[in-house]
């Protein structure tokens, strides 16, 4: 047996190695990765995914921690993925979801993942729709995924995610100002966490008011609940509710959904694989060089030139 | 497809130590030097650090200790390591370490101790210069 054959029969095992293994050559995108993917395909598409989102610090690994001690009482295996942003500058990044997350650190039924963005442009949501392929093919009944809901992660989770929980804290109200564009349209519940701290419930109330306004077309009305991820208060209400969306996306908007996101995930690959093989080909006949030229030259202008080799290829 | 590798490093701390100051500093200059730096916080048991180790798949292992277990700690690390296939991470060690105790850390596999104080830029320069290509 190859490489990557014993990571494919490791990983359907569940055997853990061989996950962590797969996921680096994910993560650095190695060309073994799309091999395995592959491989593993046909075994995908069991895992409920969860995406936890929300500003820094209102509490998500903690709640996560929470969740997964829930889930593991009933019986289910969790995978984790915690995405932290890499430093634009540096490349360098500081991941410590797992801080929180000690409790099932050596439980055999809980995978945990730590995950930096490398500046991937639109490439986080490919790398960690991998990701999740490999936790869903390694048997895990649950998989979540938490991201930093600023920027562009909390539209990208939702592309990886059956259910989006969002999460925000007491005080952060500026934040929910701020993230509020982006936040509202993907959210399926809404969770104020710290509620031991005042001003839980005016923070439920603002986000009732900005629902109301906001018109659902799925059929599915997202609610606020309240949790204290400190001490796992409202955490079986929030899995039910997760439980209560997940029954609710069977009844048809799964379907949708999942079609939604091998839509989204075959338009990616075709867009990534057609462009760089004409963009390899270009240099490996040396025209990239004087396509630059030209541009430099004002000659030509990128699109120009992007349209001219699209002509030029359907030709072909 | 371009491949594009980081060094992965676990910072942990085995034992009692009440603060994690120094072990912090050391995640974020290894950060800062463009490393990728998983941080699991205190009171770790030898079986946590080996399975983080072994999930986070990371090229380096940082033990940082104040609180003078270290030998018994340390030789439980090591030997979950290799139990699980582990061998090949690059294993350092900081924090209150006596001089007479390296010699035996370095028979069991940790690659150098670093004393308190030690600048953060011999730290990095170590990583980068024993950092294994692992695959
Ligand atoms: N008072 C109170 N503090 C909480 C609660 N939940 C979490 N915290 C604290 O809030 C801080 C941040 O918690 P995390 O779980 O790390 O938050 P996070 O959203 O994962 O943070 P990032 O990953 O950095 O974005 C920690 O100090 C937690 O102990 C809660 O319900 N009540
Ligand atoms: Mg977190």
């Amino acid at each position: 047996m190859g490489q990557i054959e014993q990571l494919v029969q490791g990983v359907l095992q569940g055997n853990r190695r061989s996950i962590a293994k797969t996921i680096t050559l994910i993560e650095n995108n190695e060309p073994e990765a799309q091999k395995i993917i592959s491989m593993l395909y046909p075994k995908t598409g069991r895992a409920h995914v969860i995406g936890v989102t929300g500003p820094t610090g209102s509490g998500k690994s903690t709640l996560i921690e929470k969740l997964i001690g829930e889930l593991r009482k009933r019986g289910k295996t969790v995978g984790v993925v915690a995405v932290d942003p890499s430093s634009p500058f540096t490349g360098g990044a500081f991941l410590g979801d797992r801080v929180r997350m000690q409790e099932h650190s050596t439980d055999v039924g809980v995978f945990i993942r730590s995950m930096a963005t490398r500046n991937a442009l639109g490439g986080l949501a490919k790398a960690t729709r991998d990701v999740i392929h490999v936790l869903d093919a390694s048997g895990k009944d649950v998989v979540i995924v938490e991201t930093v809901g600023a920027g562009q992660s909390e539209v990208e989770i939702v592309e990886v995610a059956q259910t989006v929980v969002v999460i925000l804290a007491p005080g952060l109200g500026d934040d929910i100002q701020a993230i509020k564009a982006g936040i509202m349209e993907i959210a399926d519940i809404f969770v104020v966490n710290k509620a031991d701290r005042e001003n839980a419930n005016k923070a439920i109330s603002d986000i009732q008011a900005m629902l109301e306004m906001n018109t659902e077309k799925t059929g599915w009305k997202p609610s606020v609940l309240k949790t204290t991820a400190l001490t796992g208060e409202g955490v079986t209400e929030l899995l039910a509710k997760i439980e209560e969306h997940k029954e609710h996306l069977k009844m048809g908007a799964l379907e949708a959904r999942r079609k939604e996101k091998v839509e989204t995930e075959l338009a990616e690959a075709i867009k990534q694989k057609v462009a760089e093989s004409i963009i390899e080909d270009l240099k490996r006949e040396g025209e990239w060089k004087k396509l630059a030229q030209k541009i430099l030259a004002r000659e030509t202008d990128p699109y120009s030139a992007a349209d001219m080799l699209l002509k030029k290829s359907k030709r072909n | 497809m371009t491949a594009t590798r980081k060094i992965r490093v676990l910072i942990a701390k085995p034992g009692l130590d009440s603060h994690d100051r120094g072990a912090k500093i050391v995640a974020r200059a290894l950060r800062d030097a463009g490393m990728e730096v998983i941080y699991t916080g205190l009171r770790q048991t030898p079986e946590q650090i080996a399975e983080t180790t072994l999930q986070e798949d990371v090229d380096v292992l940082g033990l940082s200790i104040l609180s003078g277990a270290h030998t018994t700690l340390f030789q439980k690390i090591m030997k979950l390591l290799r139990e699980k296939g582990m061998e090949d991470v690059l294993v350092f060690a900081g924090g209150i370490i006596p001089q007479e105790d390296v010699p035996a850390l370095k028979k069991i596999g940790i690659k150098e101790v670093f004393g308190p104080g030690t600048p953060t830029s011999v730290l990095i320069e170590f990583v980068q210069g024993n950092v294994k290509e692992r695959r």
